[in-house]
């Protein structure tokens, strides 16, 4: 699996605003059984100084799953996303999303490269409020892995 | 200093469960066939289930959901969920490398199944002053 080294540095059109719903927040803090009452209720979220319901930590993954789809679709890059598994991932925080946030992807690729026959993409995903504040910087290196 | 440890019980409904909430419908987290016929011993946990699990400990230890200022892993081995009741378990532990004089504790976090190490490079810092 070659992966063509001139799309790094390439920076992809921002997304389209994401609403982080309240619902959105708790169905998710259900799925991964985090009970803490910031993800749950208002008023408690509100009291530790948030305007709305706080999503748990890796909640932005959703967001920018979605909007990785620009970079992995892209007919141009050649990848065959049934090869693909997650190599690393990394989140950096200005601040938690929020219930009411709208939050929009940009995308740069950071790497690509190929050894021993596997592909890997490092992706770099700046998460901004649609009014262009920062709240969470994503990375996550994903394998292509060479035909046995 | 190590952090006490916790343990996470993972079972095919919460990997169902997970795929719904996150929007990851991967067959290789929910079809033995497709799992098997791509190489891998059976279904397998999404790594961002796992990654939220241990999540889940970092914002625990740190007494507030709101307290992680990065966070980060290396995926190294599938977490194998069989289909049966009991599922499989996560093992999460931490240990504090650093903690800075801006209130800030980096802590290096071992994540295990079946005692074998399934994240690698797992580090957190969190703000533990307000």
């Amino acid at each position: 699996m070659s992966l063509d080294p001139s799309f790094v540095g390439r920076t992809y059109p921002p997304t389209a605003p994401y609403q982080v719903g309240r619902e959105k927040i708790r169905e998710f803090a259900t799925a991964i059984g985090a009970t803490d009452p910031a993800h749950h209720d208002v008023e408690a979220a509100q009291a530790l100084g948030h305007p709305d319901l706080v999503a748990p930590p890796t909640f932005p993954v959703i967001v920018t799953m979605a909007a990785s789809n620009q970079i992995v679709e892209d007919p141009a890059l050649g990848m065959d996303y049934s090869r693909v598994v997650h190599g690393d991932q990394r989140f950096a925080y200005t601040r938690p999303v929020v219930a009411g946030d709208e939050l929009v992807c940009t995308n740069t690729i950071e790497d690509v490269s190929t050894r021993g026959g596997h592909g890997f993409l490092t992706t770099r995903t700046d998460v901004t409020t649609v009014g262009g504040e920062p709240v969470v910087a994503v990375w996550s290196k994903i394998v292509v892995r060479g035909e046995a | 200093m190590e952090l006490p440890a916790k343990t996470f019980r993972v079972t095919r409904a919460d990997l169902i469960r997970y795929a719904g909430a996150s929007g990851d419908f991967n067959p290789i987290h929910w079809s033995d066939r497709f799992a098997t016929k791509v190489g891998l011993p059976g279904v397998i946990a999404h790594g961002m289930f796992t990654m939220a699990l241990v999540g889940r400990a970092i914002t625990e230890w740190a007494g507030s959901p709101d307290a992680v200022v990065e966070y980060g892993v290396r995926f190294t081995r599938p977490v194998v969920v069989p289909d049966d009741d009991q599922g499989t378990e996560i093992e999460v532990s931490a240990r504090v490398r650093e903690v800075t004089e801006d209130g800030l504790t980096r802590l290096d976090v071992t994540a295990t199944c079946l005692g074998e190490k399934v994240l690698s490079q797992a580090r957190a810092t969190i703000r533990t002053t307000r």
